[in-house]
């Protein structure tokens, strides 16, 4: 049960992530070619191979149990953050992530930067750009699999999440060709914000000496918890804002 | 020294983000368990409970009140 909750979460962490760099890649590629653009992605994927590579090891030279805390700790505070603004998100308060003018806004500024013309030429602007939205948005990513995998014992279960995402998103994204602007991003960031924060606790109380009624089986217990807690927070923001708007217009 | 604050500032968004105390807070959480737990008493409810009654006020603090 464990091992699917992990699969997902690290399925759903990469999926959102990885529309988020598709957006800015095609908004690069279709107004300065695809060449530079390739090789941006190559050097990111690169550095996150890196970045991956040095944390990874690092994390695991840890003792178990101090390592469950401060993995614990940092999927904590991780995943509040993801939570906290997916229910701002649904309940109104913060606007959507909107891909389609994301992407309308990246062409716009990509078709101002001057350059040769040719696609064939190393274009520095597609490259930057390219680099930036894929390393940005991966090393969320890159931690969220280092993280879970160091304090679950193996990475192969989080890298086959993450991979399934990577494949999932390309394959979708070379078929439409276009932003996925109808992916439900904020309920996936909902349910993996829930899920970090159910590891979260799982393993940081764990590592803090913590025995948990039930074992393993409590982390459906715990993400049960949050979930109905959400729920509910989200039912009393919009009840607040409808509240707010009523009282607004007297 | 632009280059250091700007990897600082890159780090403190990623790890505590928009609201320092659910960091503050979660580290509290923890350290609570573990001192509950290593006086021998039930402490598995503390990190659910401090987390669920941080989400909830900090949300709340981020939306307006009825006027």
């Amino acid at each position: 049960m464990r091992s699917a909750i992990l699969v997902a979460a690290t399925f759903l962490a990469s999926a959102v992530e990885m529309v988020e760099a598709l957006t800015i890649v095609l908004a690069a590629a279709f107004t300065r070619g695809w060449h530079s653009v390739r090789l941006g992605i190559g050097a990111a994927f690169a550095a996150l191979a890196i970045v991956v590579a040095l944390l990874g090891p690092a994390l695991t030279l840890l003792p178990l149990e101090a390592l469950r805390v401060v993995v614990g700790f940092l999927l904590l505070t991780l995943g509040l953050q993801w939570l906290r603004k997916a229910l701002l998100r649904s309940a109104g308060y913060l606007p959507l992530h909107d891909e389609e003018r994301i992407y309308a806004r990246e062409v716009e500024e990509a078709g101002e930067v001057a350059w040769s013309g040719d696609p064939r030429h190393f274009d520095p602007y597609a490259f930057t750009l390219s680099f930036k939205g894929v390393f940005l948005e991966g090393l969320e990513v890159a931690f969220i699999v280092v993280t879970v995998g160091a304090a679950h014992g193996g990475f192969a279960l989080p890298i086959i999440g993450a991979l399934a995402a990577l494949v999932a998103v390309t394959v979708t994204g070379v078929i439409v060709h276009r932003p996925l602007s109808r992916v439900p991003e904020n309920t996936m960031k909902l349910v993996v914000g829930l899920m970090l924060v159910t590891f979260g606790t799982f393993w940081g109380a764990e590592g803090a000496g913590v025995s948990w009624p039930g074992g393993d089986a409590m982390i459906l217990g715990v993400l049960a918890f949050y979930a109905a807690l959400s729920f509910a927070l989200v039912e009393i923001l919009n009840r607040r804002g409808r509240a707010a708007i009523v009282a607004g217009a007297d | 020294m632009d280059r250091v604050r700007a990897f600082g500032h890159f780090w403190y968004d990623f790890v505590i983000g928009d609201d320092w105390r659910l960091a503050v807070g979660a580290l509290v959480a923890l350290t609570l368990a573990g001192i509950v737990a290593h006086a021998e008493h039930s402490a598995w409810w503390i990190v659910p409970f401090v987390v669920a009654l941080l989400l909830s006020v900090s949300v709340l603090r981020a939306t307006p009140r009825r006027p």
